[in-house]
């Protein structure tokens, strides 16, 4: 499957679900596909969706949390799946997009593309609830689960543009979106 | 010198300030407030394996809403750097970091000397305030850190050195 075929899957049945999801083109992707404020789109720190999207469904365990994450980045902050183990949340589910290569750099390839199975990674650090899927339906039906799905995806780009509203607006409307009184009121 | 004890201040520090999430990475001098922290039911604590992973739990927990507080060792700030730029200066994320700030005067590890050194001029350079009180001074410093990270909405630092920790 295509990773703009997942994405808008995993978008049109997310509901209120949050979304964090990872920088570059899957970000773009998801602009394109399915912007709600529910997205939170990471402009830079790569290899942090996982992370971001675990502190917010620990403080916010009303709330599912979905993270769209690739390879190369889970491969950049493998800890992470240790921390996502040892905190076991119910309402927490990381998407890796297996397209086995940097795809927002030039395609080169990623460990996964040998001998490196992150669903087995997952496995090992701790994580109980583990999968693999090859199709959108796959995909689907492990969206009712938690833990780690790792998604395997074909490895291109669409042809999509960059994300134009600024990074202020994508913070303030997602916390908007859920936050009762919207950021302000809570944090000074 | 005073009696107050070190821990205990950063720690009435945090609390004067609402903090309420803590992700951490231990360091030898940050043990007493880690425990202190650990038994209060009113932060959520997570260790996590490095710190820029902190930065990252540290940024979702305060859209969840909470007050975050990163506690580290300097040499964690290292690893931390792009993410302090490219997430928190980016949205505009405030976050509170206490770090023992290692490898200054009476320092006994080599290893720590040239992080040690760098350390402030790597926060000024980032143009990330920072605070080194005394222990006497580290409640409100701690505070007043806070309030400067959620009104500028950036990272705020709290340096304390090992001369801050004697009587820990």
């Amino acid at each position: 499957m295509k990773r703009m075929e997942a994405i808008s899957e995993v978008a049109a049945a997310a509901e209120k679900a949050l979304i964090v999801c990872n920088i570059g083109f899957p970000s773009r992707e998801l602009y394109a596909a399915a912007d709600r404020p529910e997205n939170f789109y990471m402009l830079g720190s790569m290899g942090l969706a996982s992370s971001i999207g675990l502190g917010l469904a620990l403080v916010r365990p009303e709330r599912k949390v979905i993270v769209l994450d690739g390879d190369g980045s889970v491969l950049m902050n493998l800890g992470a799946l240790a921390t996502i183990a040892h905190n076991a949340l119910e309402n927490y589910l990381l998407i890796i997009l297996d397209n086995c290569c940097y795809g927002s750099t030039g395609s080169q390839p990623t460990c996964t593309s040998q001998r490196t199975d992150l669903a087995l990674v997952a496995r090992a650090a701790g994580v109980q609830q583990v999968g693999t899927v090859t199709t959108p339906e796959g995909l689907i039906d492990a969206l009712s689960g938690h833990g780690v799905v790792v998604a395997r995806v074909d490895p291109g780009n669409a042809d999509v543009p960059l994300i134009d509203i600024t990074p202020e607006h994508i913070i303030d409307r997602f916390m908007r979106s859920f936050l009762p009184f919207g950021p302000f009121k809570i944090q000074v | 010198m005073s009696d107050i004890n070190p821990s205990f201040a950063v720690y009435s520090g945090l609390k004067s300030s609402g903090i309420d999430f803590v992700a951490s990475v231990p360091c030898i001098n940050l043990q007493y407030l880690l425990k202190l922290i650990d038994a209060d039911p009113e932060i959520v604590h997570v260790p996590v394996t490095r710190e820029e992973e902190g930065v990252g739990l540290c940024a979702g927990a305060w859209m969840g809403g909470k007050r975050p507080a990163l506690l580290m060792q300097n040499s964690g700030l290292g690893n931390s750097i792009n993410a302090l730029a490219s997430l928190d200066f980016l949205y505009g994320i405030p976050l509170l970091m206490i770090i023992s700030h290692r490898g200054c005067e009476g320092e006994l590890i080599v290893g720590q000397m040239p992080m040690g050194r760098l350390t402030p001029m790597l926060l000024d350079s980032m143009e990330i305030p920072r605070f080194s009180p005394s222990p006497v001074e580290a409640e409100a410093s701690v505070a007043r850190a806070w309030g400067v990270a959620a009104t500028k909405k950036k990272p705020v630092a709290v340096l304390l050195d090992l001369q801050f920790w004697k009587g820990a």
